[in-house]
């Protein structure tokens, strides 16, 4: 069980802020997510910043695009941790459910968040 | 066809070399000059990862680079160098000329360094390593994504 399980939520410029501040506002539920921006940061500040906002884990790392700078600090601070999956694709479905669902391993946080963020996704 | 553009971005590989300037430019290649990646696969794999799959991406140290300039320089694909930073491109420069023109793109805050640009941040060494590389004939401007203005050095100082 990780009742701690905190998400930190990294992109790049302002958006991980906005999303935590919409998640907070749609759920009421505060304290959880974690805003990182790469904005202004070379990798090693993004891995500082990345690593400040993991604290001491368990964590689940939600990142906006599948590759670039923030993405590789999230991989680069999965290689060296554990219980720290990554989940690319960041949308609000995902992060709406994900502080609700907090109870699972972190891993299992990650599975769900990405499932649920995916079915959200649709065409009318 | 050459080398196209010749980066300064301790970024690396990320969007704004992938997709600002690599779609504009029709890349068909990357070459990724540092020594610490070069000795790395796991960072290689992470860099793949950020480029798609028609993008070729070469890995070199900065002698491997120098010895590997012609393949790039005579690849009929348009090419991207990067560097993570001043003194590797200045090698690269000394050990593989010509080097016509370099590209600083991404520059960020550290301990010594003072705003030039919002994206570049330069120790007055630095900006001397840069003026040094223009003396020696490569035009240096700064410059995030092709759709910006290229700046020129001296308006770094």
């Amino acid at each position: 069980m990780s009742e701690g399980l905190r998400g930190v939520v990294v992109s790049h410029g302002g958006l991980a802020a906005a999303m935590v501040q919409a998640v907070e506002q749609i759920s009421g539920v505060t304290g959880v997510l974690f805003p990182v921006s790469n904005m202004g940061c070379d990798p090693e500040a993004i891995e500082r910043r990345l690593a400040e906002a993991i604290g001491q884990g368990p964590a689940v790392v939600f990142v906006d695009l599948p590759s670039g700078s923030c993405f590789f600090a999230a991989m680069r601070a999965n290689k060296t941790q554990t219980e720290l999956p990554v989940v690319t694709g960041v949308n609000l479905p995902m992060l709406v459910d994900f502080v609700f669902h907090r109870g699972a391993t972190a891993e299992e946080a990650a599975r769900r968040a990405a499932a649920k963020g995916g079915e959200a996704i649709r065409t009318r | 066809m050459p080398l196209v553009l010749h980066r300064i971005d301790d970024r690396l590989i990320h969007g704004q070399v992938v997709i600002g300037w690599g779609r504009p430019l029709d890349v068909g290649f990357i070459a990724l000059v540092d020594d610490q990646v070069a000795s790395s696969d796991w960072e290689q794999d992470l860099y793949r990862m950020g480029v798609p799959p028609e993008v070729e991406v070469f890995f070199a140290s900065v002698v491997e680079a120098a010895r590997l300039a012609p393949q790039w320089r005579s690849d009929p694909r348009p090419g991207i160098l990067l560097t993570a930073d001043i003194p590797t491109m200045a090698a690269f420069r000394q050990k593989a000329p010509p080097v016509e023109e370099v590209n600083v793109g991404g520059l960020h805050h550290k301990p010594g360094r003072s705003l030039r640009l919002p994206y570049v941040y330069l120790t007055d060494d630095e900006f001397k390593s840069l003026q040094a590389l223009e003396a020696s004939g490569t035009r240096v401007t700064a410059q995030d994504l092709p759709t910006t203005a290229a700046v020129p050095l001296e308006a770094l100082k």
